[in-house]
């Protein structure tokens, strides 16, 4: 295993989620009369930044956990 | 999104070289990507279409269908698949067979990956009409271009990795979409009263979108116009066995897992978010049905006269999400389109060059001679798939489309495969006429059968007489495959016993059941065994049918 697809995930997630979450809480309210008056772009951000983080955790734990072993010396992080 | 994956190609150096050092990945990441090769836009743009069009009984794609299918393929194809050293379907043919079987194969899917592409291609082309105004036929011309250059510079590669990515964004791109849409309707209860309005104006009983079995005791009482016999037989049995056991662009992705219990594994795995898909893809299709019919004209009207439901996500995603989140939304279709229409068409290329001109047309070139033949494979398949784009507009549900493709072709095959797998007896000549049968079968079928309310032409009909009328396009798909299915069933069991077997027991060890080692679970905790996770899925999709019934 070279590489653990939940960096790439967890990392592309929090991003998006950080840039909805401030899109969110600096647009008008106005543009949110189509979605029935919420603000789905600030709580929907926030929900991609946890699911982000939270796959960035798993995936340095299962690194941390794999590090002490001595594996083939093919794989990189 | 490109940027990651072009991140992630230039670690992960070709397919192969994941195959190779790849058989370690997680259970649960060969899982994702399992149901992500199949969770493609068509996927959710016909899932939704068919949603709008026939209502929860679309349900059925999953929970009579995909369901019992992955648990099949877990338990008894996976051993054969895993343990031979066949990579795709023809070449499982040859090994089990023989080269003309591999070949009539080769060349029935490299068709059907023609159309799927270029149903990919139709959806991604109305989707730009839609969103940046183009005409329809600049937006193909555009699809075409940007395919070809995605598949030039090796778009495919990291494949794996960036479905998993995929079906995370098409994830958490669609809840808030179906969450806003049942708040605005008023939650299940407030649907069910706005379907009952779509139902009546139909001339239905009232429950017919929201009843998954309720309305199936005649044809003439639901809208997809089915019985529950046809549906078991040619959904449950015949379509989905075919598509799940036989698809190795699905397949592929549990053989990438460490060990044989992990690929036995990765179908059920697999079936546990694909029981709760309907959620996300089915239901955005009724509320859009829902609000069409009580808010008016919210789905544009086709030159059929009939809405066009395949426009029942992206109008969603219009209506409700404002810019921000419907940025997220649109990526996650268009990232999809791409790489299914990109998949198909490397598929294509692969098939083309390797099963079918490499060894049928001219054996023994370079290996830059076949490059060069595969470059124009590609470049070919995208022109083709341009034809079968233009033909998918006379759809006004891709997945009926799709269904229709997948009857000829998986239909049948799963019949040779299921002779073939557990029958030792079956003979390459048996196996070969026997899968020509069926596709004349499936012709002939739809050549003299037509959809209520469809002139002969693309959607059947065309050998002159109809015989039959069925009341929906997917009605004909079901018993097409059923059809398809029993003729090639038949002929190969007779031509089998009256020709001479070829292959001795010991070339096909590891190819039949009854020549290959049981699989012996019993030193597992029962709770890891995969028989029990199988009897868990089916339990609880038993569960689910009835909630809805």
């Amino acid at each position: 295993m070279r590489l653990d697809v939940r960096w790439p995930i967890g990392g592309m997630f929090s991003i998006l989620g950080i840039m909805l979450t401030l899109y969110g809480a600096l647009s008008s309210p106005a543009i949110y009369e189509r979605s029935l008056g919420i603000n789905v772009n600030l709580w929907w951000g926030l929900v991609l930044l946890v699911f982000g983080l939270a796959m960035l955790w798993f995936a340095y734990r299962a690194y941390r956990e794999s590090k002490p072993k001595v594996t083939d010396s093919t794989s990189t992080p | 999104m490109l940027g990651i994956g072009w991140a992630l190609r230039r670690r992960i150096r070709s397919s192969e070289d994941f195959f190779l050092s790849g058989r370690s990945i997680p259970a649960w990441i060969a899982g994702l990507a399992f149901i992500s090769a199949n969770l493609g836009a068509q996927e959710v743009i016909g899932m939704a279409a068919s949603g709008a069009k026939y209502g929860i009984m679309t349900s059925h794609f999953y929970w009579v269908g995909a369901m019992p299918a992955m648990v099949f393929v877990g338990l008894f194809m996976m051993p054969f698949y895993y343990g031979s050293r066949a990579r795709s379907v023809p070449e499982y043919l040859k090994l089990r067979f023989d080269e003309k079987t591999r070949g009539l194969n080769a060349i029935t899917f490299a068709i059907m990956t023609i159309f799927s592409s270029g149903i990919s291609m139709y959806a991604l082309a109305k989707l730009l009409e839609l969103v940046l105004g183009w005409s329809f036929h600049g937006s193909i011309v555009v699809s075409a271009v940007i395919v070809l250059i995605y598949i030039f510079l090796g778009g495919l590669t990291s494949a794996i990795y960036n479905e998993v990515l995929q079906f995370f964004l098409i994830v958490l791109g669609f809840l808030p979409l179906v969450l806003l849409g049942l708040k605005d309707v008023g939650g299940w209860s407030g649907l069910t009263s706005k379907l009952a309005v779509v139902a009546t104006n139909a001339g239905f009983e009232p429950g017919a979108w929201s009843h998954s079995w309720k309305y199936m005791d005649s044809p003439t009482h639901n809208p997809m116009g089915m019985e529950w016999f046809g549906l078991v037989m040619g959904l449950g049995f015949a379509l989905s066995f075919g598509y799940w056991c036989t698809d190795f662009l699905v397949v592929q992705r549990a053989m990438a897992a460490g060990s044989m219990t992990a690929a036995r594994r990765t179908p059920l795995i697999a079936a546990v978010p694909k029981m709760l898909m309907p959620m996300l893809v089915i239901l955005p299709g009724m509320l859009a049905i829902g609000l069409h019919a009580t808010r008016g004209g919210f789905l544009p009207i086709g030159d059929d006269g009939q809405p066009n439901y395949n426009l029942a996500i992206p109008m969603m995603l219009a209506h409700y999400l404002p810019s921000g989140l419907l940025g997220l939304g649109l990526t996650a279709l268009m990232a999809s389109f791409m790489s299914g229409m990109a998949g198909n068409v490397t598929a294509f290329n692969s098939v083309w060059t390797y099963d079918i001109y490499q060894t049928h047309i001219r054996p023994g070139q370079t290996d830059q001679h076949y490059l060069r033949v595969g470059h124009a494979a590609t470049v070919f398949g995208i022109l083709a798939s341009v034809l079968a784009a233009y033909s998918a507009t006379r759809f006004n549900n891709i997945l009926d489309m799709l269904q229709l493709v997948f009857s000829f072709v998986n239909g049948p095959l799963f019949a040779t495969f299921l002779l073939g797998m557990f029958w030792r007896r079956t003979t390459g000549h048996g196996a070969f006429y026997g899968l020509l049968t069926g596709t004349i079968t499936a012709a002939l079928h739809y050549g003299l059968t037509l959809p209520r309310g469809s002139v002969p032409g693309i959607k059947g009909g065309f050998l002159g007489a109809v015989l039959h009328t069925y009341p929906s396009e997917m009605a004909l798909n079901f018993w097409t495959a059923l059809f398809a299915w029993t003729g090639c069933f038949v002929a190969t069991l007779l031509i089998s016993l009256f020709t001479k077997r070829t292959k001795t027991d010991e070339e096909l060890r590891g190819l039949v059941h009854s020549l290959t080692p049981r699989q012996r679970d019993g030193d597992m905790p029962w709770y890891k065994r995969p028989v029990t996770l199988a009897v868990a899925i089916l339990a609880v999709s038993a569960l689910l049918n009835v909630i809805f019934w």
